[in-house]
């Protein structure tokens, strides 16, 4: 069963930008989905559509079968949102914070303790659940809003940037309770600017820019089209001048450290021949960027944004 | 969990949302309840004892307890108004309005758990108020139905004019621009302190276009028994005007201005 479905979506804004050209997407229940993109390139508005936020244009969306047009309320019921910005109540109490969005969703009073209580815990609120909004670190916060979109154990979770400004600790726990959500059967959507994220949870894979969808697939066949990687190689002895490797780009960053690309026709055991023939040892390497980012700054860099 | 039906997942929402605004009139009750009990004090103080014993009476009942629905009323307009928009409008700025937004909430639900806040917050200030003004003048009710329906459907049509208000807005301007430069007159020249049927007659038909003078003239008439109006045109007006300002809170959500992009 399809999760989520959009059908020729656009939207345009008053202002006469147009954010949403024609988009088509599919993501499959119990799919682990990465929308990425620039900023501006629309995957907020796209959010916005479906979590009706935003207004569409034209188009049809349907959430586990449940259009936006005629069937709002179940579609909504089907979602948990977490927003790109802070949106708390920075007035309220954790515990309230929760419980009230429960109820907005339908759920009794003692159905939203309980639940409130399993979400707290999971994400590692529980001990602040009488602390104000306003008192919570900026991790806290992105968690409280995950916990409050859980309340009500949406089969849709779409999370827009929810690492953003996290560190890296927590951002890996983060991760950990978003694999384990997603194994117990809830589809996840997530936009990230860190594509190492998306790159490590996502199964499968939508880039989104200029409002249209550039490039839709598994995860594993997206990195497969990466045409060259850019390696970073440490090395022991110090050069003066960029070495020569025939069939390769070479950079020298500095004296102990040079870029070479490797194209998906050659291999890096030709690079460490080449360099040892010249006396030079390699030590440690690394890639420059990550392969999801490579492909993405590759795929999104053609034209200047007018988005 | 069982999944609940379309109605109670509205009424259990409606009823979230209800406890949540009366909650928040109550926390903060030194902002919402005592400054309009203050307020009174000092109009009863100036205009009951120490200017009302130069007046004397006006129709036929002594000046302080004349003014006293009107102050009631006058008091009940502002803060149930400003209970909605304040909530409302704070919670838009700070976006947890999305809170509902993004969750399978009616419309009017959205509408009536706010101005039930408003109601509630009114009510509790008339309480407050005529309380204040027995220390100043005797009160009693004459008609107890209309006293309390008048009471209510006015703070209900305040309530959704500040809920209007706040849906418009766009920055703290737009909310505070209609309390201070369309309420306040309208009030004031609402009869709250005086009678229409002393002003020249151009004046007292003017008059007659102000709804504020419709509302504290019903309450009058339900305390005091005295009316510049007659009770059934009145009602009509009030009822008319909760009917309108609703209807308008439904089309304005539905197309989700000021709200949606």
């Amino acid at each position: 069963m399809l999760a989520l479905a959009v059908r020729n979506l656009v939207k345009t804004y008053p202002n006469g930008v147009q954010a949403l050209r024609g988009i088509d997407l599919e993501v499959e229940e119990g799919d682990f989905f990465a929308l990425l993109g620039p900023n501006g390139a629309g995957k907020t508005t796209l959010i916005g559509i479906v979590t009706s936020l935003v207004n569409k244009t034209s188009g049809d969306v349907t959430v586990f079968g449940h259009s936006l047009d005629t069937q709002l309320a179940l579609a909504k019921q089907s979602i948990g949102v977490v927003p790109q910005e802070i949106n708390i109540n920075y007035w309220d109490s954790v515990w309230n914070i929760v419980t009230t969005q429960a109820g907005f969703y339908g759920l009794t009073p003692g159905q939203a303790k309980a639940r409130a209580e399993v979400c707290l815990r999971q994400l590692q609120l529980w001990d602040k659940r009488k602390d104000n909004g306003r008192s919570l670190s900026g991790g806290m916060k992105r968690r409280l809003m995950i916990a409050r979109a859980l309340m009500h154990e949406p089969r849709l979770l779409i999370l827009d940037e929810p690492t953003a400004g996290v560190d890296i600790e927590i951002r890996r726990s983060m991760w950990d309770f978003l694999r384990e959500i997603n194994e117990a059967g809830t589809t996840i959507i997530l936009t990230t600017h860190y594509l190492e994220e998306a790159e490590t949870l996502c199964r499968n894979v939508a880039i989104i820019d200029h409002g249209r969808i550039i490039e839709r697939d598994r995860m594993d066949n997206v990195l497969r089209k990466l045409q060259a990687e850019t390696f970073v190689l440490n090395l022991r002895e110090p050069v003066a001048a960029t070495p020569a490797l025939d069939g390769y780009a070479v950079a020298l960053v500095n004296p102990h450290e040079i870029e070479v690309e490797v194209t998906k026709d050659r291999d890096l055991n030709d690079v460490f021949s080449a360099l040892t023939a010249r006396g030079l040892h390699v030590i440690s390497m690394r890639n420059k960027a990550n392969r999801l980012e490579e492909l993405f700054v590759r795929l999104t860099a053609r034209e200047p944004k007018d988005v | 969990m069982s999944a609940p039906t379309p109605v109670q997942v509205q009424l259990v929402a409606l009823y979230t949302l209800v406890r949540k605004e009366t909650t928040r009139v109550f926390r903060i009750w030194v902002q919402t309840l005592v400054p309009p009990a203050m307020t009174t004090a000092l109009y009863f103080l100036i205009f009951g004892n120490l200017i009302g014993k130069r007046i004397g009476q006006m129709d036929g009942v002594d000046y302080a307890q004349y003014i006293a629905p009107g102050l009631i009323m006058m008091q009940v307009i502002t803060t149930s108004y400003g209970n909605v928009v304040s909530s409302f409008f704070s919670a838009k700025m700070q976006r947890h309005l999305e809170e509902m937004l993004v969750a399978p909430m009616s419309n009017w639900a959205i509408i009536l758990g706010h101005t039930f806040g408003g109601v509630v917050r009114g009510l509790a200030v008339a309480g407050m108020v005529t309380a204040v003004a027995l220390f100043f003048t005797h009160l009693h009710v004459t008609h107890v139905f209309i006293t309390l329906s008048v009471v209510v459907l006015t703070a209900f049509v305040f309530s959704l004019g500040g809920l209007i208000n706040a849906i418009l807005a766009k920055n703290f301007d737009d909310v505070s621009v209609v309390p201070s430069f369309v309420l306040a007159p309208l009030s004031y020249l609402g009869g709250v302190f005086y009678s229409v049927s002393l002003l020249p007659g151009w004046a007292e038909t003017l008059s007659k276009a102000n709804p504020i003078l419709y509302m504290v003239n019903a309450f009058r008439y339900g305390m005091l028994g005295v009316s510049d109006i007659d009770i059934v045109v009145a009602y009509a007006i009030i009822i008319g005007f909760a009917a309108v300002l609703f209807a308008a809170c439904v089309v304005l959500l539905g197309r989700g201005t000021g709200l949606r992009t």
